[in-house]
This record gives structure tokens, sequence and C-alpha cells, in this order.
């Protein structure tokens, strides 16, 4: 017999109300790594999509442009561009600290042409560059060689023309040799050709409107590249895209913030949750503890009694709480992100971190408990005496 | 010297004109191996002193010495392990864990001790041996017989081999036949070499006893002895010398 023993005995002995501990326990604990999880499973699935999908870094010529408005009307604007960029300046991107990080570049040549009776806008593009750019494109047909055209869905549509068919820009014959699947983007009214052949037809040789590179950032800062580029290419205005990283990285340090308020809440709920149970039990158990300081317990030994069992439901439910916590995770992951797939590995910094603060909880939340059984007189406590 | 020594103990509850005095004055001397009475009429101060001599309620006034030690000169956490050397506990309403078998009960005070669960498993079964219920081991105690429960309770009480058993009103909720048969037992421990000090309200237990202390309105008087046996020789070794 040890006070291990009679503690666990004492918690078997009351079930129900060892199993209320766990459960506002557990609930809280639950809720603590389900925020967590979900935040950093959130934070991955954006910094994963921004660096797979896409370009979030645009190089365009630097120009002034004065916009007039007023009230919503515009009334015009006036425009002092520079020069477009000089294609061949593009390769300085190669020799910047963080080149390694530059998973693609895109150069883009850009003209309004008329075809048939349609104004369209041309875009010539490098489309080995645009595989990694542009992933969601999926192309009906095939990529166009010199002589070709890839069009956009609307541009196809308005156009009434297929695969196979050709048409006229500027003199020179182009047979469609695709059309983008919608995207949902400006892509889909536009026309698509090799670079070389969009600068031809522009009479842009060696020259591009504006150019698109897929940075991988997830151990520099995005900031950083745009600095470098921006030193090579004092000629353009290099910007990230930062704007919808912005707007959904703030969404998510909104919703940690208040995730992080709504677990500090149920974290005092579940430590007041096994403050007043204990402090309910002690005092059911007014006649045991007397007979335990009447055959000699000391007052730590009490004490210890109660916080033993403590630390026997804490460490169970800081167990349990992780593990639920990870399959609400996975439950409502989905409705977080876009992604279909709900991978949330087993972060074991996590679970011992749900652990301790599982036994901190239980532990802070019984002390007082402890301390008034400790002091219990034994006299008072028998009443037989 | 004596064993036990108790200089002018007084108790009072409560403060200046409210307060009740339920000890007055209480001077005694108990030898070691004595078996003493404490008899009176409810409210006269028997339960009082029993729990000053159990070190669980300390006197207004005087001093209480116990092989030499002032036991309310000890520090509180120094008075548990007084109660856990020198004492054992037997109650009226037995007082057992209700969730802990018989023999967990037995063990009980052993649970702070530091000794293989082997040793105190043995000294358990040792004790229970000694109070007849060996075959009660697992038992819980819903399911022992009053009689049963106040032998659980003796067997605990000496698990620990203390020189002292203080024991009230260890026969109040028996029969009469079970009376004698609990009566033969702190005899028999006696016997032992146990000092034993006994509050009861009956008198054929009381007939047990060397000596009785008489108590009316928190004093105390001495009456003659109603048993005339020597004082059995202190065991050395703190053995249970139980005799079958």
């Amino acid at each position: 017999m040890t006070l291990k023993e009679i503690a666990y005995r004492n918690l078997m002995r009351r079930k129900g109300k060892a199993a209320f501990i766990l459960a506002g326990l557990m609930i809280a604990v639950a809720t603590v790594v389900t925020v967590i999880s979900l935040v950093d499973a959130m934070t991955h699935d954006i910094n994963h999509k921004l660096e797979k999908y896409g370009a979030n870094i645009l190089i365009v010529p630097r120009t002034e442009n004065l916009t007039l408005s007023y009230g919503g009307l515009s009334l015009g604007g006036v425009s002092f561009e520079m020069e477009e960029i000089q294609a061949d300046r593009l390769a300085e991107l190669r020799t910047i600290t963080n080149a390694a990080n530059i998973a693609a570049l895109g150069p883009l040549v850009l003209g309004a042409v008329q075809v048939s009776n349609h104004r369209v806008l041309l875009a010539g593009v490098d489309f080995e560059s645009a595989r990694i750019l542009k992933p969601w494109w999926k192309v009906v047909g095939t990529l166009p060689d010199q002589n070709g055209t890839l069009l956009g869905d609307e541009a196809a549509r308005v156009m009434n023309l297929t695969i196979g068919d050709a048409i006229e820009v500027k003199g020179r014959k182009l047979l469609v040799s695709g059309v983008l699947e919608p995207t949902g983007s400006q892509d889909d009214q536009l026309i698509f050709t090799r670079l070389a052949t969009a600068q031809s037809l522009l009479e842009k040789t060696g020259r591009v409107s504006m150019a698109e590179v897929a940075a991988l950032c997830k151990d520099c800062p995005i900031e950083d590249m745009v600095r470098q580029i921006s030193e090579k290419l004092p000629e353009a205005r290099v910007m990230a895209i930062q704007q919808v990283v912005k707007s959904r990285m703030e969404a998510i340090h909104h919703f940690q913030k208040f995730s992080y308020g709504v677990s500090v809440v149920v974290l005092l709920v579940g430590s007041l949750v096994v403050l007043v149970t204990m402090m309910g039990s002690v005092r059911e158990r007014t006649e045991e503890i007397g007979i335990f300081r009447a055959i000699g317990f000391r007052k730590s030994h009490v004490a210890r009694i109660v916080l033993i069992e403590a630390v026997i439901v804490s460490g169970l439910a800081g167990l349990i709480g992780y593990i639920l916590g990870l399959g609400a995770t996975k439950s409502v992951f989905r409705f977080f992100t876009e992604s279909h797939s709900v991978s949330v590995p087993i972060n074991w910094e996590l679970a011992a971190g749900a652990f301790c603060l599982a036994l901190f909880v239980g532990l802070a939340s019984s002390i007082y408990p402890a301390m008034l059984a400790a002091r219990m007189d034994p006299n008072d406590a028998l009443r037989a005496l | 010297m004596s064993f036990i020594a108790a200089q002018d103990l007084a108790k009072f509850y409560g403060s200046g004109d409210a307060a009740v005095p339920a000890l007055r004055g209480a001077n005694f001397e108990i030898e070691t191996g004595e078996f003493v009475g404490v008899m009176g009429e409810s409210g006269s101060g028997k339960s009082t002193l029993l729990s000053i001599m159990g070190a669980m309620n300390a006197p207004t006034s005087g001093m209480l010495l116990v092989d030499g030690i002032d036991v309310y000169g000890l520090r509180s956490e120094q008075q548990a392990d007084f109660r856990r050397e020198f004492l054992g506990f037997v109650f009226q309403s037995f007082y057992l864990v209700s969730y802990l078998t018989v023999i967990e009960n037995v063990m009980l005070p052993l649970a702070i001790v530091p000794a293989a669960g082997k040793r105190k498993k043995a000294l358990a079964e040792e004790a229970l041996a000694c109070v007849g219920l060996a075959d009660k081991a697992g038992r819980l105690p819903n399911q022992i017989s009053g009689g049963e429960k106040e032998r659980v309770a003796i067997a605990r009480a000496i698990v620990n081999k203390p020189p002292i058993l203080l024991a009230d009103e260890p026969t109040g909720n028996l029969d009469t036949k079970t009376s004698g048969e609990i009566m033969e037992l702190l005899l028999k421990l006696n016997g032992g070499g146990m000092t034993i000090i006994m509050v009861t309200h009956s008198h054929p237990c009381a007939r047990y006893a060397r000596r009785i202390l008489h108590m009316t309105d928190g004093r105390l008087a001495e009456k003659d002895r109603l048993r005339k046996v020597p004082t059995a020789a202190p065991v050395p070794d703190r053995q249970l010398a139980c005799v079958n």
C-alpha cells in the first residue's frame, strides 16, 4: 500500500467525478491542440500554395502614371512610360544572392491586335516556364509552335474559333493548336503565342512588357527577393504579389488571436471544473482524511494523495485530449482551406506540450484543494475523539 | 519516570466568558504496559482527554509527556510522526476506508513507511492473524460484521507495533458476546506489553482495565484498581505477543 495506490483506488471508487474532471480537461486540451494544429496547417497550406502554384513576384517597367478621378468619374490619365524591359536584362536575376530560390522566370510581351472584327490582347509567353507559373492551365489540344496560337476559352467563344482554325494577325497566319479550359481569370480573354512570335508581331523584338517570377520563399522572406531583383533591375518596378498573401495571412492571424483567446477561456473553464470537483471530493473525504492524519500521515502526505490523483487524471486528459484534437483538426481542416487532401501529421512537440499543459492546469487547479485537505484538523475531521 | 505523564492538563473551548472547560487540571501517570480505563458521563471530558493523549488536540495549558517527549512541544508534522511511531487508534465507529480491502486497511499506516511491499503485506498479515481475521483479508468493509470491523480496526492500530493503544468506546456498537471477544483481544495485547488507554461507558468492559480514571465535569479522579493484574514487562523488540 502506497500513497499512489490510495490515490488510484480513490479515483476508481469515484469514477464519475474522475470522468468529469477528465472530460473538462480533455476538452480544454483538445481545443488548444485543434487551434494550434489548424493554424499550423493553414499556414503550411498557404505557403505550399504560394510556392507551388504560380508567380509571386511581378517585374514591370517603371512608369509614372498620373490618374485624374473625382467622385468615381475617371477623367483620364497621363502616362509617361519608360521603355519596356529589355529581355536580356532578365538574365541578371540569375546573379542575385537568392537565385536558387527562383523556381521559374516567365517573360511576357503584351499588345493589342485585330483578329477579324475583334480587338484582342495578344500575349507572348515562354510556355516552358508557364508550366510552373500557371499550373492551373489545362490545354485542350497542344501548345503552339512558332506559327501557332493558343486561345483563351472566352476568346475562342467570342471569335467562334476552334482547334485547327487559322487566324490572321497583322498579316501573319497563325494556326489554333489549342484552347485553354476556363481559368476564371483574364487569361480566358487572351490569345497566346510563343514569346518570339508575339515580339515579332508587336514589333517588340528583344523586349518584354513584364516578367513573372515564381520564388520559393519558405526560407527567405519575399521582401529580400524583391529587394535583390530591384537592385539588379533599377529600370523596373518589382512587386511581390502580397495582396492575396497578406489578406490570407491577416485572416489567419486574426483567426489565430481569436482562437487563442477561446483556448484560454476553455482552459480556464477546464481548470475551474478541476478545482470545484476536487474541492467537493476533499470535503466528502473529511472522515477519511481524519483517519489518515490520526494514524500518522503528515499534511504533506495528505496533500500528495490529492495531487497524485490530479496527476493521474490530468496526464490521461493530456494524452486523450491531444488525440481528440488531432481528430478534430482533420475534421474541420477542409472548411478552412481549399485543400482536399488533409495531412495532419503527429507533432511530437505539440503532443508533449499538450501533455505538459494538461498536467500544469490539473496540478495548479488542485493545489488549493490539496492544501485544504492537508490543513484539516484530524480531531475535527473525525468528530469521534 | 512514568511512560505517560500528564501535568495540569486543561482544555477550554471558546474564549473569554464564553469559554467552556472540557478538561480541568488533569494530573496522572501511566506506566508501560498498563491497561487504563477512562469512564464518565457524556460531556465529562473523556473524549477530550483521549484526543489530547492522541496528539490531536492541543491543551489550553499543561504538559503531556510520553516516554519523556513533550508531545505538544513538537511541530505539527513531528506530532504526525509521533502518532505513527507511538500510537494506535481504535474508534467506536471503526473508521475503515470503504474502498480498501481488509488487508489494505490494515496496511494503511504503512503507506508512508519506506519498506518493500512484501514486508508491508507480511506485517499486515501478522496483525490480521493476531486478531483472528487472516481469512478475511480480501473482503471489503461492507462485507464483514461489526465485530470483525472492530478487529480490523485493532489490526490497523497495531500493525506498526506501537507501544500505546488508544481505544475510544471500542465495544460501543457491538453486542455483549462480541464485546467480550474484543475485550479479550485487548487483554491479550496488553499481555504482550502494549499500554492501553480505553474510554468506555461499559462497566463489564471497564473490569478488564487494571486502573480506572473517572471523569466528572472535566476533572479527573482515580478509582481503586478493579483488576489486580501485575504490570506486564515491556517487550523489548516491540513484537506482537499474540496469545492464541
